[in-house]
């Protein structure tokens, strides 16, 4: 449900920067999110819909870029995307893990006219 | 077709007003602490005795977020030195507070006669887990009855948390809730956390719970 605000937030940043650039039209909304940073794509273009309404935004393409999740074994440094819901190393096998990718969210770029 | 490259995070109008936030209650010396938990958890439970505990050695004020009702500024108002109520039903965040909900209230609080500030958040384990409000610390509730796997389904909110406080501990004997596993899988995230079990309902673990954040306090106050 956070979506709303969130997808308030995208149609701010992008119509601003249109406006800069005296760009009439947003054609299409380059986006990334990560799999940790729970906004459903499918939520935020179910508002963009209706929020997007009266602004050069109105009618763009939203394209998401999916980052999966990433982790970071504090034990051996090894890299991986989980591939489960029971987080381990694939090395080492250790638990002891950090968050290294997959909670961004931001407005990449946008195609303009 | 021209491209404009823009790399903005999209949390960051968010973000910008936490830090404001925070430096406002800097400024009038006010720790806030920032309560998590999925609905019925215990947040106004573990409030209320926190309040009974600290009300005679601190001033506290609590901000309560709810989806709708008053109910839980009614619990506390007797109790704590201010109480403002948010109520998100008609605001875009439904879900959860926002940092700007939190500067509209702390603006019309006496912040200089506060020494902590209690936000207890809209019941949720998702939302809350990326925005900021300003706090000094969060917190995250899990009770027993939510069974011990929440950390696996919803690991964000705890590898953010700074103390994670299991309520509801005198359920222990009725249901399957292995404690040690529940703090190990939060641990191997967020190696710093602090735990605390405790029983709202008996005040078993209240009086930790309240030393903890009493030094919490006491630390984050300037040097004199």
């Amino acid at each position: 449900m956070h979506e709303l605000g969130i997808t308030e937030s995208i149609i701010n940043i992008v119509s601003n920067k249109a406006r800069e650039a005296q760009a009439s039209k947003i054609v299409k909304i380059n986006l990334v999110v990560g799999e940790l940073a729970g906004f459903v794509p499918d939520c935020i273009e179910f508002y963009f819909d209706s929020l997007s309404k009266g602004t050069p935004a109105e009618e763009a393409i939203l394209n998401f870029q999916l980052v999966p999740a990433q982790l970071r074994c504090r034990n051996c440094s090894a890299v991986f995307c989980p591939q489960d819901t029971l987080w381990s190393c694939p090395k080492c096998q250790s638990h002891s893990l950090e968050i290294a990718g997959g909670r961004e969210l931001y407005v990449e770029s946008i195609e303009v006219e | 077709m021209k491209r404009i490259e823009i790399i903005q995070n999209v949390l960051d109008a968010n973000e910008s007003i936490a830090a404001q936030n925070q430096r406002l209650l800097d400024s009038h010396n006010v720790f806030a602490i920032n309560i998590m938990s999925s609905p019925g958890a215990g947040k106004t439970s573990l409030i209320l005795q926190t309040l009974s505990k600290l009300k005679k050695r601190l001033s506290i004020a609590v901000i309560e977020g709810d989806v709708a009702s008053t109910l839980d500024a009614e619990k506390v108002k007797n109790e704590a030195f201010a109480v403002v109520q948010i109520t998100t039903r008609y605001m875009s965040e439904n879900c959860s507070l926002i940092a700007n909900m939190i500067n509209r209230a702390i603006q019309n609080l006496p912040l200089d006669d506060i020494d902590l500030l209690i936000i207890e958040n809209v019941g949720n384990l998702i939302c809350p887990s990326e925005l900021l409000l300003g706090e000094h610390k969060r917190i995250v509730i899990s009770s027993l009855p939510e069974g011990d796997d929440k950390p696996i389904k919803y690991p964000m909110i705890f590898a953010g948390a700074d103390a994670v406080v299991i309520n509801k501990i005198d359920f222990l004997p009725y249901v399957d809730f292995d404690v040690p596993s529940f703090q190990n899988t939060i641990i191997n995230l967020n190696p710093t956390v602090k735990f605390f079990q405790v029983s709202c309902k008996t005040s078993i673990g209240i009086e930790n719970w309240c030393s903890w954040l009493l030094n919490e306090i006491k630390t984050n106050q300037p040097a004199k």
